[in-house]
């Protein structure tokens, strides 16, 4: 089969002793899009941050594979050496440090040493993503996201992965805060990755994106775990009819985690 | 409190140098009235440093080091630091303690520019060494190290240019200790007559191990004459064996500007002092330094520019980066003198800790006698953003890379304006040897 493999299961997640995800199960295969969706403080940028390996998050029972690997054993950098990408939804700044040393590290990070990409052909490749992104070219000597408007460092982060290209993207709320051309042609940059050997989970609160980006499978996620998944239609229903109807059918009442009442 | 500075030292042995080097009688006075002072001078007090078990006065004095032919000769880590396309280089190497190489330009010599190692100039310029050599700039009795300094100087450099020269091409000294364990009392003296321009770059350079001990003092002291223009650029690198005390001083007067752009790198047990004299009316002092502790170092820096002349202008901005187990104290200060109205004095420390044993401490003072002066500081100690560092290497970078990176980061302010370009490449290169 092309692509890669990534598996969650039974996935567990705490911060600060305090469980935020309570048993997420989910498969991404490479060609597959996937959409997670739900209300505010659900755990959803949780459980992005815990497959990439974010410091904070203490992983209390579960397990993640790409591939076979076992995730949670591995450093962040070897994470995304293994095909991993999370884009975030709150990059950090890092002052000093211009866009283009940023990515053309990023990328030289994954060759051997001795093959570093050159020059000319990342300039050429850097470039030519830019304008397809409609980026402004001073953007890749301007210092990482400093600076950078809302709508800009989302732009930036699919910059980075189209750059990076990586087996499994997870990207965090990409949609929220851009206007509606910057939405289209972020959805223009993903869309651009879809072929087999590329799998993605998107987390977003809106259909508007899934407008643009029609996903596989379309996941909610309450309570810090999975309660319903279904196909695209599920996404127009939310859309519609808000998040209500599932709340009864399942007999929650809050469905956020971590807050002690 | 005792005084282990005899250690074979003593008057007979400073008359017997300074003959050696067929020195003037002037200087053979100064030396051997610092000697006395310098026994009974205490020690100097950096600022919550302490520096009582430092060793500032163990070492072999005597001169070492042997001639160069031409700079082939070099090893590579001290060819890194000469730009050697250039045809024509105005450049001295002084190897551990005797001047080694030395070239200037015909167009600099014919304009009367004197760019030679101390000894010489000593002896050939003795009227203008001795009009700025220790007078007006460092004191021979601020404390026993400046004292033990004029006792023994043994190197350095002077530079002048006469009045209306303006000197183009940066002038470059490399001061190279080869010899793990050779003392250097080094001292530099700057001179930019009226109206002239100059640009001078140095560097200290050794490769001696922590346990390979030495002892490093060295004073500079740069005049900048009515609307004189100096740029003042400098990588310290000595060896982690190396205790170094430097002070680098300025005089400015009216209308004249010194720029200070200064790569503090070394290795060992630091106290650097960069003071900049504001004298003149309309003088200004710019003092922009980057640094960066690794290992067990212990370092204090004090950038201070002190204000006598009317709108007068001081910048101070230092950012430094302590890893391992390094500390360091930065003090950044501005004095504004009565009298100095309409004066700015403005300052920022920034210090980046990127272990839980590094310690770093900004202390940014104004001190101000003066009602019609503006002022201002910034100060900020704080440790890497381990979010800063998730982001970089969930894009693939290991952790020594992201920190790389960050560390650059937060140096490039400083490292980006530094006014003297070939100082800037030699601190990017420096600066990327430290943090690998
Ligand atoms: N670093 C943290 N420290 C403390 N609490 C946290 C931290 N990260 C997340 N939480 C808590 O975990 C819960 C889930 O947060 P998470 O960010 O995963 O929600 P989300 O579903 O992404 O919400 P949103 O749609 O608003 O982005 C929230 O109650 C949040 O306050
Ligand atoms: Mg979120």
């Amino acid at each position: 089969m092309a692509g890669s493999t990534l598996e969650i299961k039974n996935l567990h997640v705490a911060i600060e002793g305090e469980e935020i995800l309570t048993g997420v199960n989910l498969t991404i295969n490479g060609g597959e899009f996937h959409a997670v969706m739900g209300p505010n403080g659900t755990g959803k940028s949780t459980l992005a941050s815990a497959i990439m390996g974010h410091p904070k998050y203490e992983i209390t029972e579960g397990e993640v594979y790409i591939d076979g690997k076992d995730v949670l054993e591995m450093e962040v950098d070897e994470r995304a050496q293994a095909g991993l990408f999370l884009a975030m939804q709150y990059p950090s700044e890092i002052s000093g440090v211009t866009n283009s040393d940023f990515l053309r590290s990023s990328i030289n990070a994954r060759r051997e040493e001795g093959d570093e990409i050159s020059l000319m052909k990342f300039i050429k490749e850097m470039d030519g993503t830019m304008d397809l992104l409609e980026m402004d070219k001073n953007m890749a000597q301007r210092y990482l996201n400093e600076g950078f408007s809302g709508g800009e460092k989302k732009r930036n982060e699919i910059l980075q992965l189209m750059m990076l290209k990586p087996a499994i993207a997870i990207l965090d709320e990409i949609d929220s805060g851009l206007d509606i051309d910057a939405l289209k042609v972020v959805s223009k940059g993903i869309n651009q990755m879809r072929d087999d050997n590329f799998g993605c989970l998107i987390i977003t609160h809106y259909q508007r994106l899934l407008n643009y980006i029609t996903p596989d499978k379309v996941h909610v996620m309450m309570k810090g775990r999975i309660v319903k998944s279904g196909g695209p239609e599920l996404a127009q229903r939310l859309e519609d009819e808000g998040y209500d109807w599932i709340k009864q059918e399942l007999g929650i009442e809050d469905e956020t985690v971590g807050q002690k009442a | 409190m005792t005084v282990e500075i005899s250690l074979g030292y003593d008057k007979e042995y400073v008359s017997k140098f300074s003959a050696g080097l067929n020195e003037p009688e002037w200087m053979k006075t100064l030396r051997l009235d610092a000697l006395q002072q310098a026994e009974r001078l205490p020690m100097p007090k950096p600022d919550k440093t302490k520096i009582d078990r430092w060793n500032f006065t163990k070492f072999t004095h005597d001169l070492r080091g042997e001639k160069m032919e031409s700079l082939a000769e070099l090893p590579d880590q001290i060819k890194n630091f000469i730009d050697q396309d250039k045809a024509e280089q105005n450049l001295m190497i002084q190897r551990d303690q005797r001047p080694a190489y030395a070239s200037l330009s015909k167009s600099l010599k014919d304009k009367g520019v004197i760019f030679t190692d101390m000894k010489t100039a000593v002896n050939e310029n003795s009227d203008l060494v001795e009009k700025y050599y220790m007078k007006d700039g460092i004191q021979v009795d601020e404390h026993r190290l400046t004292a033990l300094h004029a006792a023994l100087m043994n190197g350095g450099v002077f530079v002048y240019v006469p009045e209306n020269v303006q000197v183009e091409e940066p002038l470059q000294a490399i001061f190279w200790q080869e010899d793990p364990e050779a003392a250097l009392f080094n001292h530099v003296i700057v001179v930019a007559d009226k109206n002239s321009s100059v640009t001078y770059v140095e560097n200290y350079i050794s490769h001696n191990k922590e346990d390979e001990e030495a002892v490093t003092n060295i004073l500079t002291e740069v005049f900048a004459h009515d609307n004189a223009k100096v740029s003042f650029g400098a990588v310290d690198n000595l060896g982690a064996g190396t205790t170094t005390y430097v002070n680098r001083r300025g005089v400015a007067d009216r209308d004249a500007k010194i720029e200070w752009a200064l790569g503090q790198m070394n290795d060992g047990y630091t106290i650097s002092e960069n003071y900049t004299y504001l004298m003149g009316e309309n003088s200004l002092g710019d003092a922009k330094t980057v640094s960066v502790g690794r290992g067990n170092q212990k370092q204090n820096f004090t950038a201070r520019i002190v204000h006598y002349g009317k709108a007068s202008e001081g910048y101070i901005l230092q950012h430094g980066v302590m890893k391992d187990k390094a500390t360091a104290i930065f003090n950044g200060i501005g004095k504004i003198e009565h009298g100095a109205s309409k004066s700015n004095a403005e300052q920022e420390s920034r210090v980046l800790m990127l272990s839980k044993d590094a310690r770093g401490d900004a202390n940014p003072i104004l001190l101000i006698d003066e009602d019609d002066v503006t002022a201002g500081h910034a100060a900020s100690v704080g440790r890497v953003d381990p979010m800063q560092l998730f982001y970089l290497m969930s894009r693939g970078m290991s952790q020594k890379e992201a920190e790389r990176l960050v560390i650059h980061g937060f140096l490039a302010p400083v490292v980006n304006q530094l006014p003297i370009e070939a100082v800037k490449e030699q601190l990017t290169q420096v600066i990327e040897g430290k943090v690998n």
